[in-house]
């Protein structure tokens, strides 16, 4: 029993990416499948069908029969609510209520209203507001009700028992517990504050890995490319400039408006006050784009491997077959990466807003700000490296 | 472009669940979690702690016994070493007033035995005198039987006398 457990996590990843082999082929299968009848394989349209966020779940296909999870689809037009199954638009080929997928143009795979024929895009309509749980939403749900059970019966067991040593699944979670407490939230943010902040970043830190995680799996209800979409990746950084900014004092507000050691005539606006503006902004901007930009690449570079594959193959199976070879051992190299990444994606968005927040409430201390810019320097040197990496 | 430009929808719903779940986990998760870690930090430490005195009462304790082992065995040695000061110094004593009592002993004896010598002495020069006598009273009365030889002697001796 003991045994098991121990070595749990690794065969788990293991067979998280052999599992991630196995069926980059289904959905691919599906699409040439039912393209090559029609027209040659597209190794782009393909890549980005799979990163990008869809109305419906796809699971399989057999033969031309779609198998796909219907989501619901809300929508408000002037006022105006509907709600109804993603599956009335039978795979994007009908429109239903007056609205259908846009198939091709600048808003190909949004939803748009329809003229009376039902076929032709309204180009006067007005906006939509579109609040469809997508295949992403669907997936943060998932993953945010994974989390919660995952993590809340852990604190029951900890509540069972009491202090004594953790044991099985809840010492896993403790070393992830205690990493982010101990190594991202103490030396960044300092010891007498760290408190205020840790339930956000062990938050942040959990829902982002284990996020990532589930977008390594790709079958449901994993595959969903949740922290590789850019409104996501948004949302998060928003929070944290949120948090920084609402929690910033007077030091903090001081080093904006009125940094010292720069000449008076540079303070006066629009020069320094806009320079500084812009640094406050960037640096939940660069969050974004890093997880975004980490998690997508990684995706693309496995489809690839696998688009190699249809791409020589679909002139000559024979040639198709040969390369198969080769891209399943970089698609094994590249998941086990990505699991990498996995990691060190969340431990670098922690540890930036874990940063961003010490230097938020940091106390006026010229020898203690030294400290921490060095710290900054040091620290931002796993990142660089999983930027090299993807 | 689709890639890289925010959706309204999901932007929306994952805000509201990302809030949502850092609520939940706030409250449910990681309140007791980290409350349970920082009792059992703080118990361990106690105990470490703990243990560090106990070790040191233990260190006092064994240094305590050890010294007081060490003043016992001093004590006892020279106890000890009294006892046999005294034990020899008894026999040194009664040595001494055994030699003295011997002495004196064989003193009065020696006392006694000139006594009983001089007594017997006496006695024996009384006897002897006594028994001379006694000879010279019957050899003198054997003499004198007859006159001849009496006038003889005294004649004898008167001219001796008159000799001289």
């Amino acid at each position: 029993m003991n045994y098991t457990k121990k070595y749990l996590a690794p065969v788990l990843g293991f067979f998280f990416s052999l599992i991630a082999l196995l069926t980059s082929y289904s959905p691919v299968f599906a699409v040439e499948n039912s393209d090559t009848e029609t027209e040659k394989f597209n190794a782009g349209e393909m890549i980005m069908e799979h990163i990008g966020d869809a109305y419906e779940w796809h699971i399989f296909t057999i033969g031309d029969k779609h198998i796909s999870i219907p989501l619901p689809v809300i929508l408000i037009n002037n006022g105006k609510l509907d709600v109804f199954l993603s599956s009335k638009f039978n795979h994007g080929q009908s429109s239903y209520k007056g609205y259908k997928i846009e198939t091709q143009g600048e808003k190909k795979g949004k939803i748009v209203k329809v003229k009376e024929d039902g076929i032709t895009t309204d180009e006067n309509a007005g906006k939509i507001w579109n609040l469809s749980i997508t295949k992403n939403v669907f997936a943060i749900f998932i993953s945010i009700t994974l989390l919660c059970v995952m993590l809340i019966s852990v604190a029951n067991i900890y509540q069972k028992q009491g202090i004594k040593a953790p044991r099985g699944f809840q010492s896993i979670i403790e070393i992830i517990i205690l990493f982010v407490r101990d190594d991202i939230a103490i030396p960044a943010i300092g010891k007498e504050k760290y408190q205020k902040f840790l339930p956000y970043l062990l938050t942040l830190f959990f829902f982002i890995f284990f996020t990532n995680l589930l977008g390594l799996i790709p079958f449901f209800p994993g595959g969903a490319n949740v922290t590789g979409n850019i409104s996501v990746t948004m949302a998060l950084a928003l929070f944290t400039f949120l948090i920084t900014n609402f929690n910033g004092n007077k030091h903090y507000w001081k080093d904006i408006f009125n940094a010292p050691g720069i000449p008076i005539f540079l303070k006066i606006p629009p020069i320094m006050p806009i320079v500084e503006l812009a640094g406050m902004i960037t640096k939940p901007f660069v969050l974004m784009i890093r997880l975004f930009a980490n998690i997508t690449a990684g995706h693309i570079v496995i489809l690839g491997f696998v688009a190699l594959i249809f791409i020589l193959g679909g002139d000559n199976p024979t040639v198709g077959y040969a390369v198969s070879g080769g891209s399943i051992i970089f698609m094994i190299f590249m998941t086990l990466l990505e699991l990498l990444v996995a990691f060190i994606q969340a431990y670098v968005f922690t540890l930036l807003s874990a940063l961003y927040f010490g230097m938020a409430i940091e106390e006026e201390k010229p020898e203690h700000k030294q400290i921490i810019e060095n710290k900054t320097n040091i620290e931002f040197s796993p990142e660089n490296t999983g930027n090299i990496i993807n | 472009m689709n890639l890289i430009t925010p959706d309204f929808g999901l932007f929306f719903w994952m805000t509201i669940s990302f809030l949502i779940l850092v609520f939940i986990l706030k409250r449910f998760a990681w309140k007791p979690i980290l409350n349970m870690l920082q009792k059992r930090e703080k118990s361990i430490d106690e105990a470490i702690r703990a243990a560090e005195i106990a070790r040191q009462d233990m260190e006092k304790l064994k240094f305590n016994n050890e010294q007081l082992m060490r003043q016992a065995k001093a004590e006892r040695d020279e106890i000890l070493k009294e006892a046999r000061n005294i034990r020899e110094s008894i026999i040194d004593e009664a040595k001494i007033k055994a030699n003295e009592e011997a002495n004196r002993i064989i003193q009065s004896a020696k006392e006694s035995i000139h006594y009983e010598k001089m007594a017997a002495m006496t006695e024996l020069k009384n006897q002897l005198a006594t028994l001379s006598i006694e000879i010279a009273e019957q050899i003198l009365k054997e003499e004198l039987k007859n006159s001849e030889k009496h006038n003889k002697m005294i004649k004898q001796m008167l001219e001796k006398v008159t000799f001289n």
